[in-house]
């Protein structure tokens, strides 16, 4: 008999604490040495890890197909925005550091709740009909932040001229901080009963009503939530560019998150993270053939669809526990294994 | 085969439904009156009244397109009737929807199988056992206590569900690898995590060849004894259906053209000729 | 009055191209369930075909639209071909993607041949405008009025009444029973990229025409809203997508005549958004009930 070991649970939690600790170092490290350029690129990867991982669960999670997640973005973008600026006289109490951190919550709650006025009725039609209202929304959502202004009378997004002088108030620590957020998060959510009742409307919605899941309920949580960390990228990205236009945030912007996503496997948490930093860097890594880099980008797109349609990644997650495991198991246990193996 | 000990008595009851004498004294657990269903002008099914009792084993048969599954899906309001009531331990479920029925107590199976396909075979019978757990999305995102406690004893109680098919072993596999035998007797399981008081098993032997079939049978008796559940089976296995329902009620064309025991159903011209077309005379 | 009529005439000719081009989505998309995202640049390869035929070959504009619709077609087959033949059995989202991903493509390779900048398009229709009473209206309105209408009857008849068409209905209801039946689903799907794509090269004259100006980008808000018409109208019905198309368009024009350009895209979506809560599938969709 093959008597495996597993990690208890405390440890897998320290083990991964640690992980993060020795990524936060070399990342901070990096961000110190090398210079500035690399430290924006590592701020963008972040920002796209964020967007990537959200946009995963409402597609690769709940099996939904939302075309407007840059439509949250921009809510976020410029709730936390207009938050900093209009609200800068709370810098003087607790400093500018923790009013952007108010901003950025209040760029995920704001943006959550839109993901609720938006989810009720986009969730009670299926799959590609999905798709197109939530496309719409998101254009709704460009539209007003465009004209709103008029609407209102006095200057509240700017328009087109853009949304100037935000604080650039995105560093690499708040990033990094977010983005181990936000997949601590999403993985503790999803391995849980709320979790697995995500799933199980992806995998059959018919019987996971049956085993009495409310699927209306966990549509709207999933996608809330997916609309929550949106916002709270999009905040993050303004304070990265520290300028705003409704129109970076048209539905070529949802497609490219979209893109990550499924490129990196759906339902994969890794796979997202991995395909959201290949794909900030390559376009970056590309820019000496700037001409090409989208001709590339997209035949790239072609080939690994046609090749691996199902993403880099698939839907393996990563756990390094897991992998600590096989590696204990395979060292520690030599003479079972082939035993098991002779015994077949 | 025999199954000696489950041919008890049978007991007419006011709406000429049959309930076992054990369940006499009992409030039957499920009651249909009158319950009807129209597709756009089409009736698929009309006046079906039934009674089961506490701890019956009940079967529905008719030929195919009798409206076997419609019934079925009346009961879980898939579909909403356009007639008729539905009492489930004398609760009317009228407004209710597929979950609140579910968590009132129906559980069932799919004729074409509807399994978490690439989720794990625990993670499936987890899902059934969903409302058995409490714990809100704070304490899982926060691992407090409450998380741990539910989760574990929600594992245990899966893992002993999955013992009833000595499934235990195939825990860790996705439900979508398992073969065909072993993903409808999951779905069995599945249906019991959310601990009904009444299961509706879809052609539960469907694919299965007979030593299967007769393993089966017994895990019915078995699952009826253990849990004290009543069962309502939709069958094509005639060996199935005579062996272990105690009432059998029988549809045509969406209406019950007889019901009875197995020896009463079997008997009944009715039947046999809306199995087998009227006899030619001459 | 006046301009209202002016304005319900200019929403007709813009909804007309929508139309068109609609049809070719939904076309598509009741063929292989497939939402086309590159048959909008498919239309901006064809207005650019018009703009090398009449200026760099000095082709008769009519040769030039002709030439469009040829390219169009075979750019449509091609696609298919090389692009979604090989994901037909896979998930359908990495379709869309590679969908996408074509779009991107061309879009991409046409800023590279033809330059970022617009490219202006000699008039292909060339005729004084005609007067009804006290109004002028201009000959490519009706023209482009004209030839969808003509276009969508064509398209009814050859789905309705041919074999080809018979062939078309069975795949979209059911691909294997259809293979089943004998029939050559390859060359069904083929057949139906090609005519979606040459309603593509049909919009493109049409298209420029009404906006004579080439961009590598013009496709994807054409093809966006041209999209939401065939969504609105029910994708996968004919009429649905010229319903759909000429309620895009009237609703656009007449947003503009009240002097509310800058919310134009946003009443678009908006009608779509209406129209989907209160009928899921479209005006003219079918309702589609999974099986239990």
């Amino acid at each position: 008999m093959k008597k495996t070991i597993r990690i208890p649970m405390p440890v897998r939690y320290l083990i991964n604490f640690a992980l993060l600790a020795v990524l936060l170092l070399t990342g901070n490290f990096l961000v110190n040495i090398v210079d500035r350029y690399y430290a924006k690129v590592l701020m963008l990867i972040g920002i796209n890890i964020i967007l990537a991982v959200s946009l995963n669960i409402a597609t690769g999670y709940l099996g939904q197909l939302p075309l407007g997640h840059a439509g949250f973005m921009s809510v976020g973008a410029y709730t936390c925005s207009i938050f900093v600026i209009r609200a800068s006289f709370l810098t003087n109490y607790i400093g500018e550091a923790a009013t952007f951190w108010l901003g950025l919550l209040l760029a995920g709650i704001v943006s959550a709740l839109f993901g609720v006025i938006i989810g009720i009725p986009a969730l009670r039609l299926r799959g590609d009909y999905l798709a197109i209202i939530t496309l719409g929304f998101g254009e709704i959502i460009r539209v007003i932040l465009l004209n709103i202004d008029s609407l209102l009378g006095f200057e509240f997004t700017y328009g087109a001229s853009g949304l100037k002088n935000i604080p650039k108030n995105t560093t690499f620590l708040n990033v990094f901080v977010l983005v181990a957020l936000t997949c601590a998060l999403v993985h503790t959510m999803m391995k849980s009963r709320h979790g697995r009742a995500v799933l199980s409307i992806r995998e059959n919605e018919i019987a996971a009503e049956a085993c009495g899941i409310k699927t209306t309920y966990y549509k709207t949580l999933a996608f809330s939530v997916s609309a929550f960390f949106a916002g709270i990228a999009g905040g993050l990205y303004a304070g990265y560019l520290g300028i705003l236009n409704p129109n970076t945030f048209g539905f070529m912007k949802s497609i490219e998150i979209l893109v990550m996503v499924v490129l990196g496997g759906m339902g994969s948490m890794l796979g997202s993270v991995i395909s959201a930093t290949v794909l900030t860097v390559l376009p970056e890594a590309l820019r000496g053939f700037s001409d090409y880099r989208m001709v590339t980008y997209s035949l790239l797109l072609i080939i690994v669809m046609i090749f691996k349609p199902t993403g880099l990644m698939g839907a393996y997650d990563f756990s390094l526990s897991r992998l600590l495991e096989k590696g204990i198991n395979v060292m520690g246990g030599k003479k079972p294994v082939k035993k098991g193996d002779g015994a077949k | 085969m025999n199954f000696p000990n489950h041919k008890g008595k049978m007991v007419p009851v006011p709406s000429t439904s049959i309930i076992p004498e054990r369940d006499l004294g009992k409030i039957p657990v499920l009651e249909a009156r009158h319950l009807g269903v129209d597709f756009g002008g089409l009736t698929a099914v009309d006046e079906f009244d039934i009674t089961v009792g506490r701890t019956e084993i009940a079967g529905l048969i008719g030929p195919n397109g009798a409206g076997k599954t419609t019934v079925f899906n009346l009961l879980t309001k898939v579909y909403q009737p356009t007639r008729g009531t539905i009492l489930l331990d004398t609760r009317d479920t009228a407004g209710m929807n597929t979950v609140q029925v579910s968590q009132a107590g129906i559980a069932r199976t799919f004729q074409n199988i509807r399994l978490f396909k690439s989720l794990s075979v625990l993670d499936n019978v987890l899902i059934g056992l969903h409302n058995t757990m409490k714990y809100p999305l704070g304490s899982a995102l926060l691992r407090l206590p409450s998380y741990w406690k539910q989760e574990k004893q929600a594992r245990e109680k899966a893992l002993e569900l999955l013992s009833i098919f000595e499934m235990q072993d195939v825990a860790d596999t996705p439900a979508g690898s398992l073969p065909y035998g072993a993903q409808r007797r999951l779905e069995i399981v599945r249906a019991l995590g959310t601990s009904p008081k009444l299961l509706l098993l879809d052609e539960p032997a469907a694919g299965m060849n007979p030593s299967e079939t007769y393993e089966l049978m017994e895990n019915i008796l078995k699952i009826r004894d253990t849990f004290q559940i009543a069962i309502m089976l939709i069958e094509h296995d005639m060996n199935l259906v005579m062996g272990i329902c105690e009432g059998i009620a029988v549809l045509n064309y969406g209406r019950i053209i007889a019901k009875g025991t197995a020896e009463e159903v079997r008997e009944n011209p009715v039947v046999v000729e809306a199995y087998l077309g009227k006899k030619k005379e001459g | 009055m006046m301009t209202f009529i002016y304005q319900l005439i200019n929403g007709l000719q813009v909804g007309s191209i929508y139309a068109l081009v609609a049809l070719g989505y939904s076309m598509v998309y009741g063929i292989i369930m497939l939402l086309n995202f590159a048959h909008g640049d498919v239309i901006m390869i064809g207005a650019y075909t018009i703009w090398i035929s009449i200026t760099a070959m000095g082709l008769h504009p009519v040769l030039a639209v002709l030439m469009a619709v040829v390219i169009c077609t075979l750019l449509g087959m091609f696609i298919e071909k090389v692009a979604y033949t090989p994901l037909r059995k896979s998930p359908r989202i990495s379709l869309l993607i590679t969908a996408i991903g074509v779009s991107m493509l061309l879009q991409n390779l046409a800023q590279i041949v033809f330059g970022a900048n617009a490219q202006t398009i000699p008039s292909i229709v060339t005729a004084p405008n005609i007067t009804v009473g006290s109004m002028q209206v201009s000959v490519t309105a009706v023209i482009t009025i004209v030839v969808s209408i003509l276009s969508m009857l064509g398209l009814t008849f050859l789905v309705q009444k041919t074999k080809m068409g018979k062939a078309m209905r069975a795949v979209s209801e059911d691909t294997e029973a259809a293979q089943l039946m004998g029939i050559h689903v390859n060359h069904t799907i083929s057949f139906t990229f090609a005519i979606g794509s040459a309603l593509a090269g049909i919009g493109a004259a049409l298209y420029c025409c009404a906006y004579p100006q080439a961009t590598p980008t013009m496709g994807s808000m054409l093809g966006l809203k041209a999209f939401v018409a065939a969504v609105l109208g029910g994708i996968g019905s004919i009429p649905g997508a010229m319903i759909g198309g000429f309620v895009i368009g009237i609703a656009e024009a007449l947003v503009k005549a009240a002097g509310l350009s800058v919310w134009a895209d946003g009443v678009v979506f908006a009608i779509l958004i209406v129209v989907l809560l209160f009928k899921p599938t479209g005006l003219l969709g079918r309702t589609m009930n999974e099986k239990v």
